[in-house]
């Protein structure tokens, strides 16, 4: 890892193709000053991306990097980050593929808690198919899909975190690109599964959660002299569907990642040029 | 085929069946007896009826036969259940005291024993032996050393403390014992001699996971699932002494992304599952294909459609294997047909994987999984594992693969197809890689020139293998016969015991056993130049065959079995023998 990398060496030469003022360009420029203010350089950073506006990540920034199937990016980042836990793994995507598609990954990646950092860029809206609802949709909000309203409650991915048990909560808000950054880094720096679910409007289908609303309603939890080593303080926040929070809402100090747990410190890329030593034993096992 | 003993325990589910069973096995193998192992189960804990049948003899065994000679029957439905393949002569061992077993009739011609198990276990130091005081019994009537069973005891509860083994032991002598005073005068004509060889005991799953092992897997996840959790129960501990780990996904969808992202990060990956983990997975075979990482996929197969029969046998996922996931997806399909290929033709699985960065399926069968048969070690020959990486470039070589702006192309369309592989964490190697069209750099397009390059780039990798790696067949028999067999899979051992048969009938048969279903042999001369063709496997409605008659172009007849029970020697024989003469019916 050099010392001098900055965020830049994150961006690749492509140009996004997001609409113009998509919070998406907010959510990934924290990620890459995140990556970079933490240490990381692109040669040791693996990043997994999720399908839709979100998953287009990928190929924005510059590292080593899978844009896989919709909804699997976060088993994708387990196998990564297991296989050579030297690497920084950042795994991306919507709240479609978090939430919904991928939500039975997203509770077992959540207790499973390998060192990596989760940023879900949640625009409660699916875009790239052109607006219909996603799972964090507000219940009366109508699209092309759900012309009534989806009737029914949108997900409390912080909720469902913590259910899991959760070792790092946190929520962001795109445009607030100082704490976004200071968030994804602590996010980064959190040994475990660091979740972040980040505010990151869609301009174009999403006329509801939009920026002003998010402006005019997040509370700065930073600002509010929350304690996020406080569990019970943290339910609170969480379980509080009156208020968009923004910071640090819950983070345990003790937790230890999967891969520590279970002994895992070797590259697994490293093998001998036939079998193992001793290989024989196994054979011998079967007397 | 002299000496060749056929044993079996059958019960309820629960009663220990399976591992007393194994007992047994593992005492022949010790005393140097060949053995292979068949077992009846149902998918359920307890209750249904169960049975663990071996084939002993001193010479290799490799299959099935419809003949049982010593039967240990813990229930009624036991006797029933076996009734086609108890003959004159065959002994049955129960025990008389149960209530449930006063009413059992010995049929005519066969030897009842009835030993009370129960009784004599209590005696020895609990009922919970009773199966061992019978296997003693079982010594007893083949003359059979009683030592090699106290070294397979010790081998099965020597973690349980000594006290525990010489229970045991006891157990095995009160049946002996009893069986040589009641039965004294009773002559059974069975006997199992014993010889010097060592062998090991291994099923097709444990061979799976110790190529597995053998060839530098280090990343493994799965999902529970008939018939192939004991490849990841294998793994598991074992895989942790090299470095590596076993782990349980949430579900199949996850298991096969997990993988795939450790085979990204660089390490020899895989998993393993059944046909409803395939249906699972087969959305991420595209991925594999596409961002052409290398992952070996093991499909141990059982009875579909659906939840089908779980617990039986079926060779019904070809085609999947074969065609399975939207697009067109490259990828070699691979099947074992042997329990010791299970071993090998894993490591060469790893091996296609990474020279070529392809899905390389790994086709075994419920009846090779389960089915355990004994090798002389060397079958096993640790020195003869080869590892072959592919195309990894390091930091010394990587910049004769980046383009004129310094980026590495990892899918480079390389004349042969393959291109640089640079594992995470190789200096100046960073690159992405999508599951969209792509340029060599890994990044979408739709350009009609690139995506049209990048197709033909990847099939052929295809191309390459099939020019550069070896995909024959085993051929066995006459050379020369008017009637060919061909077959994958686990009928292999069946198949060629059943050419045996033929031949005292004075029957010739060539036959071609195909471990490679894709790329395939060629099979076009053999069939020219035999009058009759037959196609045998596990299925309704002849998967392969279809397959083979496409390739060319030419019709063959089929045997095909699909009543969840593996192929046995003496009915595959007859088999053949009528469909020499007529086109076969598909049995039912």
């Amino acid at each position: 890892m050099s010392s001098d990398v900055r965020f830049v060496d994150f961006k690749s030469d492509k140009q996004p193709t997001w609409c113009p003022g998509c919070g998406d360009f907010g959510t990934m420029n924290g990620m890459m000053k995140g990556l970079a203010q933490t240490g990381n350089d692109p040669d040791n950073t693996f990043v997994v991306a999720g399908i839709g506006c979100s998953g287009k990540i990928g190929t924005y920034m510059h590292s080593y990097a899978l844009h896989g199937v919709h909804g699997r990016a976060l088993p994708v980042g387990i196998g990564v980050k297991l296989a050579n836990p030297d690497l920084e793994v950042m795994v991306a995507g919507g709240d479609g593929d978090g939430y919904s598609i991928g939500a039975g990954h997203f509770v077992h990646a959540v207790r499973r808690n390998v060192d990596m950092t989760y940023v879900v860029m949640d625009n409660r809206i699916y875009g790239l198919t052109k607006g219909q609802a996603s799972p964090t949709s507000r219940e009366d909000f109508e699209t092309s899909t759900s012309p009534d309203g989806t009737d029914m409650p949108p997900v409390n991915p912080l909720a469902l975190a913590m259910a899991s048990g959760a070792t790092f909560i946190a929520q962001t808000f795109s445009s607030d690109s100082q704490r976004h950054t200071e968030i994804i880094q602590e996010a980064i720096e959190h040994d475990g599964f660091g979740f972040v679910n980040t505010y990151s409007p869609c301009v174009t289908f999403n006329d509801v959660d939009t920026y002003d609303y998010f402006r005019d309603t997040i509370v700065d939890l930073g600002e509010e002299g929350h304690d996020p080593t406080d569990k019970s303080a943290a339910k609170e926040k969480i379980l509080d569907g009156d208020k968009e929070y923004m910071g640090v809402i819950y983070q345990d100090d003790d937790s230890v990642p999967f891969e520590q747990r279970q002994g895992i410190d070797q590259n697994m890329a490293d093998i001998p040029d036939g079998a193992p030593e001793g290989a024989m034993d196994l054979v011998r096992e079967f007397y | 085929m002299p000496d060749d003993l056929n044993w079996a325990i059958g019960g309820e589910a629960g009663d220990g069946i399976a591992s007393t069973g194994k007992i047994f096995a593992q005492a022949l193998s010790r005393a140097g007896r060949h053995v292979f192992t068949s077992k009846d189960f149902a998918s359920r804990i307890r209750g249904g009826y169960t049975a663990y049948k071996i084939r002993t003899s001193v010479d290799r065994v490799e299959s099935v036969v419809d003949r049982l000679d010593i039967l240990i029957a813990l229930t009624e439905r036991t006797v029933d259940e076996n009734m086609d393949e108890l003959h004159e002569g065959s002994v049955i061992i129960y025990d008389g005291e149960r209530t449930t077993m006063q009413d059992l009739e010995i049929p005519e011609g066969m030897i009842g024993l009835d030993v009370p198990l129960k009784s004599l276990a209590e005696d020895a130091g609990g009922a919970i032996m009773a199966n061992i005081v019978a296997l003693g019994a079982a010594c007893e009537i083949t003359d059979f050393p009683i030592e090699n069973l106290d070294e397979s005891l010790e081998k099965r509860f020597g973690d349980k403390g000594q006290a525990i083994v010489e229970n045991n032991k006891k157990a095995a002598r009160a049946g002996q014992e009893y069986v040589a005073e009641e039965y004294a005068d009773t002559e059974f004509g069975y006997e199992m001699e014993t010889t010097d060889n060592d062998y090991v005991l291994l099923n097709g799953d444990e061979a799976i996971g110790m190529g597995a092992l053998a060839a530098g897997c280090r990343f493994y996840a799965g999902y529970p699932i008939t018939p192939a959790t004991d490849v990841m129960e294998y793994l598991t501990g074992r895989i942790d002494e090299y470095g590596g780990k076993v782990v349980q996904a949430e579900d199949e969808l996850s298991a096969i992304n997990m993988a795939l992202g450790a085979a990204r990060a660089g390490a020899r990956a895989m998993t393993a599952t059944s046909g409803p983990g395939i249906d699972l997975m087969t959305e991420t075979f595209g991925l594999v294909a596409q961002s052409e990482t290398p992952l070996v996929i093991c499909d141990v197969m059982r009875s579909g459609p659906s939840t089908g029969m779980p617990t039986k046998q079926e060779q019904g996922d070809l085609n999947m294997t074969l065609y399975g996931g939207h697009g067109e997806i490259p990828r070699f399909v691979v099947g074992p047909t042997t329990v010791s290929e299970c071993f090998w033709k894993t490591v060469e699985a790893f091996n296609l994987a990474e020279k070529y960065q392809i899905p390389v399926f790994l086709v075994a069968d419920l009846a090779l999984a389960v089915s355990e048969q004994t090798f002389p070690p060397e079958e096993f020959d640790m020195d003869e594992v080869e590892i072959d990486r592919g195309k990894v470039v390091d930091e010394s070589e990587i910049d004769s693969w980046l383009d004129e702006q310094g980026r590495f192309q990892p899918h480079f369309p390389a004349a042969d197809g393959v291109s640089p592989r640079a594992f995470p964490g190789t200096i100046d190697g960073a690159h992405m890689t999508t599951g969209l069209e792509h340029d060599a750099l890994g990044r979408r397009t739709e350009e009609e020139e690139v995506r049209v390059e990048q197709v033909d780039k990847r099939n052929q990798k295809v191309e390459t293998a099939r020019e550069q790696e070896d995909w024959s067949c085993r051929e066995y028999g006459d050379p020369d016969a008017d009637t060919l067999v061909i077959s994958w899979g686990s009928n292999e051992g069946a198949i060629r015991e059943g050419m045996d048969l033929l031949a005292e009938e004075g029957i010739d048969i060539r036959f071609l056993s195909v471990p490679y279903l894709f790329p395939r042999p060629d099979l076009s001369d053999a069939i020219e130049n035999a009058e009759t063709t037959i196609v045998v496997e596990c299925n309704a409605t002849g998967q392969f065959a279809d397959v083979i008659e496409h390739d060319v172009l030419e019709r063959v007849e089929r045997i095909n079995k699909y009543t969840g029970v593996r192929f046995k020697a003496d009915e595959l024989a007859k088999d053949i023998k009528d469909a020499m003469t007529e086109p076969q019916e598909a049995e039912i």
